[in-house]
């Protein structure tokens, strides 16, 4: 497949250039990718799940080291390796089933493999995930090659040769289908994060309220336009976000679908958060302990938003819903961009003189991209499957993720 | 013949910019000078770690984000190196819209030469980007080539868009910054054209020299100081021709820009792009390879940084706080400690108790314990023993220090150069397994010289050092045996005579910070500089000083007798100018701003000029007053058409005789006896009326007796010139 391997490479490449930036923009490319690894992996007969998950997981490496802080191409990574567990578990669970009924009565066992399919994929992974949720778990704590592996032999046991041949014919395509099907609507999830999102925004945003937001925030600004659109008439503060000023963009926008915009400093925060009803801010990233990562400032706005009670609310495609803790090594929590955001080189020149100063400069300048804020400052999580506790984070996470994936780097047996 | 050529590719180009012309560049992968000497000997410059990237890498990496489709890679000086390791890196397997290209030409011997290569090779199409490999940047060329691109619709003799940054206006920071020579330019500030480029400004002058012409043409001209050349130019293909039919071109900005400027034949117009946000900066010498390397620590150049992984090759780096940068497989111990804005490679080792901070370290070095290394640059796989001492030095790949070596401030160890215990390297020297070559006294030269042309044999090497008294420790019989015993007792290695420039020039372009009394030096001739600047037209600080009140016209001499007194000075100088030599229409120029600077009137300008006039003409030799007036006359002759600058109207010339009394009774007591024949002189070559002799009479007639001195001494000629006037009037 050197095609795929060029596509990953470009990938690899344009999310080390800092091409590709921001969560759903890496989020889609890298679902996208993902898929056609998968459609272009070859299928052996036996281990199917396994050679997918191997594949997905050489792939999803160099991904999460050509960025690291892009959380999202890790967190889709981990979502497309959920994926397949839950596919092969639930193929594996019809084929349990199948057999079962095959024991009982040998002459319509084709007419059931027919059957099968026209229930959808998704259907099977929420069955898979409501009743076999006990094997999952069980598999979670089991070693990966060994927990893909064990449900196979059942399958094939006590077959005839032809047929547990075509059986795995099917199977195999069938699984393959069935995977990319669900990443396919995968895809269409991140898509229309926004607008799922969005269609809560009544229920939080009320008439004549006072909204603080920071920065610019595509979801915050659906989110507040869909609450417009439904007739609510209420104000913004849109704290501009220094020093990128993103916040300048937003009230723009706002203005434009005819919201009543107030642009204020960074440092105007705490002078206003007594009149808000209510802080919205977008995320970079949502941690397992309910902690975000949000652009620079954010903290800040939310220590104001608790001196004064104001509740803080967070929202975010679940997309950017991350599996790890902040205290992870591997997690980079910040990235520091360039100083010529703040400060004029050409001013600033001599202040950079290392040759005058003993050699080690006496300036420096730090402009980091994102700050955390803790969980306990957070009130309300809104995600395109509804509002949450910033404790419920966890429980989230593990609907979307399987523990084996936490860590994605290839075992040294590969 | 050649512009024959430039237009006609030119005009055939138009129709074939409308449909898409590939943007290409042309990568200069040598820089055709001797700078990163002993280093270059061995390795191409553009191969040399950057904060542990090859420098070619930062500059291909740019040219891909800025959208340059085909990069041609022109290799000189170790051009297999340079090819060879193109087509071990990503750039040559990487499919897509980026094409990297090598051509070799291994005679060029300077840009020049390269860029007539390049024209042979006939592979530019259009326009194209023009940089060396040693440029980082993270500018964005859009807008630049837009605007060259519009200007060439317009106008096809535009054939060059410089890049500019502004940096800050002292000749300080140049200086201590990139090591540059201070870079002078004037700016057309409303088509941006560039009317004239100086990056040799000589210290010992303090004043440059314009073409008339240029401010004849221009209505406006900004004259710039605070500028940094990035060294990154948009051509057009005339760019190559032009080359091609001046073989005299060789150096791209002394030669190339100069020459185009100059030429008025042909037309050809450069203009500048400047730069605000972003970052661009061209390594011309070590210390800026170390300026550079600690920006991009601090991340100007990003997104090309350590922990980016922009070029992909390099291992993937953590970035602690405070700019510490390092590699996943560090083996440090406990005790030792990374300071500041360091960085540290993969795989290497670092024992008890030693320091780093400020420096670069590469990757797979070891190094030992209690070893102190700051701002130092050390690259891969260095060994460093125990007890060592590294200060602003830098360290190739290979070097073995032994224990308790010291490197002092400047010091380079090219690669691997083996230095024995306890030596210690003195400042500034330069370190290398090759011999020195013969002396050559251009810096146009290559980097690369073939290592057995003309190198000075051995046993003149030895006595250098023996001269030089390096090795403290006495030689050990079978050292003395080896040719490179230099470094002391099992030390590899010859050190380097210091360079043509002598050790004046090397603390100029070292690593090492600028010495206190050199930065002192600095200081005292920036004062100077200003002081001149008073003195001199410009007096932009001058004007904001001595301004006291700018209501008064000058003319009571009680109030600002001390603002009249400074500008006569200042006059007095101007004029002291124009005797050696300054052109007549520069020096009223001159006076004109000094004028305007003081507030004075033209009656002060003549008055002041007559005076240094008659200065001059006194400070001939003359015994006998016969002898004075004859010089004064002469004087007076030659300057006549100045002075009638001045008079414009009577009262002007009222003034001059005004001064003229008041120095014979004050200052110059040697012309009292000579009023009446030195005004008659003045009458006589015109530059006096009669009206104003008359008047000037008149107005003296109700005066003292004692001013009225020079009035009775001349009254023989006033008499005659009212007769002469009651003639002309019947």
């Amino acid at each position: 497949m050197p095609d795929v391997q060029a596509l990953v490479n470009d990938f690899v490449l344009k999310l080390k250039r800092r091409k590709i930036e921001g969560s759903h923009a890496s989020a889609r490319h890298t679902a996208e990718l993902l898929r056609s690894v998968i459609s272009h992996q070859r299928m052996r007969q036996t281990n199917q799940a396994g050679a997918l998950i191997d594949a997905v997981k050489a792939v999803g490496e160099q991904l999460i080291a050509a960025n690291p802080v892009e959380l999202a191409v890790g967190n889709i990574v981990r979502r497309v390796l959920h994926i397949i567990r839950e596919e092969d578990l639930s193929s594996t669970a019809t084929a349990i089933e199948g057999l079962g009924l095959s024991a009982g009565s040998d002459d319509d066992d084709e007419g059931q493999y027919e059957d099968r399919p026209a229930l959808s994929a998704a259907a099977l992974a929420a069955a898979a995930r409501s009743t076999l949720r006990a094997p999952s778990l069980q598999t979670l704590l089991g070693d990966i090659p060994g927990s893909a592996v064990t449900p196979q032999p059942p399958s094939s046991w006590g077959d005839s040769e032809g047929k547990s041949k075509s059986d795995k014919n099917l199977r195999s395509r069938k699984l393959k289908h069935d995977v990319i099907e669900a990443i396919n609507e995968l895809i269409q999830d991140i898509d229309t994060c926004h607008e799922q999102v969005s269609e809560q925004a009544v229920e939080h945003i009320h008439q004549n309220e006072v909204i603080l937001t920071l920065g610019r925030s595509r979801t915050v600004k659906e989110f507040l336009c869909a609450a417009k659109e439904k007739n609510r008439s209420f104000r913004v503060f849109v704290a501009e976000g220094a020093p990128r000023y993103q916040g300048h963009v937003l009230a723009k926008e706002l203005v434009g679908k005819g919201i009543q915009t107030t642009v204020i400093t960074d440092s105007a925060v705490f002078a206003m958060i007594s009149r808000v009803n209510m802080v919205i801010v977008g995320a970079h990233a949502i941690m397992a302990n309910g902690g975000v990562v949000a652009p620079v400032g954010i903290n800040m706005v939310a220590l104001a938003a608790q001196r004064h009670a104001v509740p803080f609310v967070v929202v975010a495609g679940s997309h950017k819903l991350c599996p790890l803790y902040p205290h992870n090594s591997e997690v980079l929590l910040n990235d520091l961009k360039s100083p010529s955001d703040l400060v004029d080189f050409g001013e600033f020149s001599d202040c950079m003189d290392f040759g005058s100063h003993g050699g080690s400069p006496l300036l420096h300048v730090v402009n980091p991209a994102f700050d955390y804020v803790p969980p306990k400052l957070v009130s309300l999580f809104i995600t395109d499957t509804g509002g949450h506790n910033p404790s419920y984070m966890y429980r989230l996470i593990a609907d979307y993720y399987s523990a084996d994936d936490l860590v994605v780097k290839q075992r040294s047996t590969s | 013949m050649a512009q024959k050529k430039g237009l006609r590719s030119s005009s055939s180009d138009d129709p074939e910019e409308l449909a898409r012309v590939p943007l290409q560049a042309v990568l200069l992968a040598d820089s055709f000078a001797t700078k990163f000497r002993p280093i270059t000997l061995e390795r191409p410059k553009v191969l040399l770690p950057l904060v542990n990237a090859p420098m070619i890498d930062y500059t291909l990496a740019w040219l891909e984000s800025v959208g340059v489709e085909e990069a041609f890679v022109l290799c000189c000086a170790h051009s297999q190196q340079v090819k060879d390791y193109l087509n071990k890196s990503q750039w040559m397997k990487q499919q897509g819209t980026f094409a990297v290209q090598p051509i070799e030409s291994r005679d060029s011997i300077s840009a020049g030469d390269a860029l007539r290569a390049i024209y042979n090779f006939g592979v530019i199409r259009g326009d194209f980007v023009l940089v060396s490999g040693d440029t980082v940047s993270n500018m964005s060329l859009k807008e630049a080539l837009q605007e060259h691109k519009e200007r060439r619709k317009k106008d096809p003799l535009a054939v060059m868009t410089m890049v500019i940054k502004q940096s800050k206006p002292s000749s300080l920071t140049h200086q201590t910054r990139l090591g540059n020579d201070e870079i002078l330019m004037a700016i057309d500030p409303d088509t941006k054209e560039l009317l004239y480029y100086e990056d040799k400004t000589d210290q010992s002058q303090r004043f440059i020299t314009l073409d008339k012409m240029l401010l004849a043409n221009t209505p406006t001209l900004h004259l710039h100081n605070d500028k940094q050349d990035c060294y990154i130019d948009i051509c057009s293909p005339e760019v190559l021709s032009l080359f091609t039919d001046n073989f005299d071109y060789q150096h791209l900005r002394r030669h190339f820009v100069k020459g185009l400027l100059v030429d008025d034949l042909m037309g050809y117009k450069i203009f500048t792009h400047e730069i605000h946000s972003s970052y661009a900066a061209r390594i011309d010498n070590f210390r800026s390879y170390d300026t550079i390397s600690k920006d991009i620590i601090q991340r100007w150049a990003y997104p090309m940084v350590p922990d980016v992984q922009y070029f992909g090759s390099c291992s993937q780096m953590k970035l602690d706080r405070l700019g510490i940068y390092k590699a996943p497989e560090v083996n440090q111990s406990r005790t030792a400690q990374i300071r500041a804005f360091s960085l540290v490679g993969n795989g290497t080792t670092i024992g008890d108790h030693s320091e780093i901070s400020n420096s670069v370290i590469g990757q797979g070095c070891t190094i030992g314990r209690n070893v102190s290394i700051q701002g130092s640059y050390i690259w891969d796989n260095v060994i460093i023993e125990d007890d060592c001492k590294l200060s602003h030095a830098l360290v190739c790949d290979g070097v073995h220090l032994r224990a308790g070596v010291v490197l002092e401030p400047g010091v380079i160890l090219s690669f691997k150069v083996e230095v024995g215990q306890k030596i210690v390297i003195p400042a500034y020297s330069k370190v290398s397994l090759l011999p020195q070559p013969s002396k050559q006294d251009s810096d146009e030269e290559l980097e690369y010289a073939d290592a057995n042309s003309g190198v000075v044999e051995s046993p003149s090497i030895t006595s250098i050092v023996n001269t030089r008294n390096v090795d403290p420790v006495p030689d050990s019989s079978d050292a003395e045996h080896s040719d490179t015993s230099e470094v002391g007792i099992s030390g590899v290695g010859y050190i380097w005579l210091t360079s043509e420039g002598g050790h004046e020039e090397e603390w100029r372009h070292s690593i090492a910070p600028i010495p206190a009394e050199k930065l002192m030096e600095f200081f005292l001739s920036a004062h100077a500089d200003l002081e001149v600047s008073n003195q001199d037209v410009n007096s932009l600080p001058a004007s904001g000083e001595l301004q006291v009140d700018s209501e008064s016209t000058g003319f009571d001499d009680g109030e600002d007798y001390r603002d009249s007194a400074d500008f006569e000075k200042e006059v007095e100088a101007t004029f002291h100018r124009a005797l050696a030599g300054v052109n007549q229409d520069n020096v009223i120029l001159e006076i004109n701003s000094l004028r305007l600077s003081y507030n004075m009137s033209h009656a002060d300008c003549a008055g002041s000029l007559f005076y240094s006039i008659m200065r001059s003409a006194l400070a001939f030799p003359h015994s006998c007053n016969r002898e004075l007036l004859l010089n004064t006359g002469k004087e007076l002759g030659r300057w006549k058409d100045l002075l009638k600058h001045y008079l414009k109207t009577i009262d002007e010339e009222i003034e001059v005789l005004l001064k003229f009394e008041e120095m014979c009774l004050e200052t110059a007591k040697e012309f009292a006896p000579l009023f009446s024949a030195i005004l008659n002189h003045l009458y006589e070559k015109d530059i006096l009326s009669e009206d104003a002799i008359l008047s000037w009479a008149e107005e003296k007639e109700g005066a003292d007796e004692s001013d009225k001195i020079f009035v009775k001494q001349s009254e023989q000629f006033l008499k005659w010139l009212r007769e002469a006037s009651e003639d002309e009037d019947e």
